[in-house]
């Protein structure tokens, strides 16, 4: 169904100049995303997961190819346009938080709710309930450089709900935390997925990930290689784990 | 709820004057030493600017009342008509020039080392005049700081030398107007070159798609 497919990317080509020589990060990328769905992109580095995340999250124009957001061809979209589509209708996670340094969890959390027009006492409300929803109630006057790397995830978790996106697009969020703060994350992305029916989108070579994911796509050299279903990432890791 | 994912794309972004004028006051805060760098910059160049061109208004109005025979200013006697030499402008000239360049490097250092974060502002729905303004409210807030504080040792400098000239007669004559107005503009000046060294770096970084404002390393 049409109005399911929340993503469509249709021969998406990224050129990148290097000198005198042109690098293909991708190579002609086709992928639909349904709405609600739990997606992993899968590769090593430099196989173009993190330019494809760029490319969907309107970070990044693509050389060549059309990307379709519920429909809308990012193309054709003015400045206004992408920041509103920025703001209101994505929500993005980092590998590095990219929180801002000299705000409050709580400011950080509210910086996307000013820009769509909330006033003071609603942000700071929803705010408030956003970092007690990931757990972290108790800071929301810290700044990051007082919160651990899990905490500083949860509050860019929390800020990417911060005006109820239908995606969240995640670049290897739990590439800088420990093993079990990383499952952490990837539970808390997962309740929140089911909870809020939002589609994540998670570019990562974490393989804790799958256990969560609805399809993983696999990518290398600029190309997607495969797509598999849970069930079939399932059998894999049971034949992974059988050797 | 995942909203309104049926609507469509809209236009309505906003960042309201008072939010922007409070997180460039707190960013400026923050980062209070680095700050007061940058201000000690545009302070020193104007409190030469209001030393001489204050120090000349002075020395003229005293000269009108006394004749100029009995008075030798501190800093020249070749002065013109006017009171002040062009020693005096060329110096002031250099100084601001000297505060410039200072403040064009302190704000280029400013705005790339927050490269990281103009482009997640950006991934967060911040438009480019977003960024721009905050860097120039900031830039305008430190030119403000640094004038006001540079005027007044200017004039401060300027009436203790003075004084060492012409004793307690300068207080009688002293020419209020003229200083105020020279005040003003040094304010205003101050002001205008720190917003002026801001703009090019911040419109550069404002005009970057934030993947690749977040990909610079510094």
């Amino acid at each position: 169904m049409a109005s399911d497919i929340v993503i469509k990317t249709e021969g998406v080509v990224k050129e990148y100049r290097m000198g005198n020589n042109i690098l293909q990060a991708l190579k002609g990328i086709d992928l639909e995303i349904g709405r609600g769905e739990y997606i992993s992109i899968m590769g090593p580095s430099g196989s173009g997961k993190s330019t494809i995340f760029n490319m969907i999250g309107a970070l990044d124009r693509p050389t060549r190819g059309t990307i379709l957001i519920d429909g809308q061809d990012m193309a054709k979209l003015d400045t206004f346009e992408v920041a509103w589509l920025r703001c209101n209708k994505i929500g993005y996670i980092f590998q590095s938080f990219n929180l801002i340094t000299v705000m409050t969890a709580l400011e950080n959390v509210t910086l996307p709710m000013i820009f769509a027009g909330l006033s003071e006492k609603d942000r700071n409300k929803k705010g408030t309930e956003l970092l007690e929803r990931v757990g972290l109630g108790g800071r929301i006057d810290h700044k990051p450089d007082e919160l651990s790397g899990g905490q500083m995830q949860r509050v860019a978790i929390a800020r990417a709900f911060a005006n109820d996106p239908s995606i969240i697009l995640a670049d290897e969020p739990t590439a800088n935390l420990d093993l079990v703060t990383g499952r952490e994350i990837i539970g808390l992305l997962k309740v929140l997925n089911e909870q809020q029916n939002v589609t994540v989108i998670s570019a990562t070579h974490d393989l804790k990930m799958l256990d969560v994911s609805d399809r993983v796509v696999y990518i290398r050299d600029g190309l997607v290689e495969r797509i598999r279903n849970r069930d079939e990432i399932e059998i894999e890791i049971g034949t992974v784990g059988g050797h | 709820m995942a909203n309104d994912s049926q609507s469509g794309i809209r236009r309505q972004i906003q960042l309201p004057l008072s939010e922007a004028v409070r997180i460039s006051f707190q960013s400026l805060k923050i980062r209070f030493w680095r700050s007061l760098i940058t201000t000690a910059g545009i302070l020193l160049g104007i409190a030469f600017l209001v030393a001489v061109v204050a120090g000349a208004e002075i020395s003229r109005s005293l000269k009108e009342v006394k004749g100029t025979a009995e008075i030798q200013t501190f800093m020249d006697e070749e002065e013109d008509t006017e009171g002040v030499s062009a020693q005096q402008i060329w110096l002031v000239v250099m100084s601001l020039i000297v505060c410039v360049v200072g403040i064009a490097n302190s704000m280029l250092m400013a705005v790339t080392e927050r490269f990281r974060e103009i482009g997640t502002m950006k991934c967060l729905g911040a438009l480019d005049r977003f960024v721009v303004e905050l860097f120039l409210l900031e830039s305008g807030f430190q030119g403000l700081a640094g004038a006001l504080a540079g005027a007044l040792i200017g004039l401060i400098a300027t009436v203790l030398l003075n004084l060492k000239d012409y004793g307690l007669d300068l207080f009688w004559n002293f020419p209020l107007l003229r200083v105020l107005i020279v005040l003003f503009f040094a304010c205003l000046i101050g002001m205008i070159l720190a917003v002026l060294g801001a703009a090019g770096p911040a419109y550069r970084a404002a005009k970057l798609p934030p993947a690749e404002a977040m990909r610079v390393e510094v």
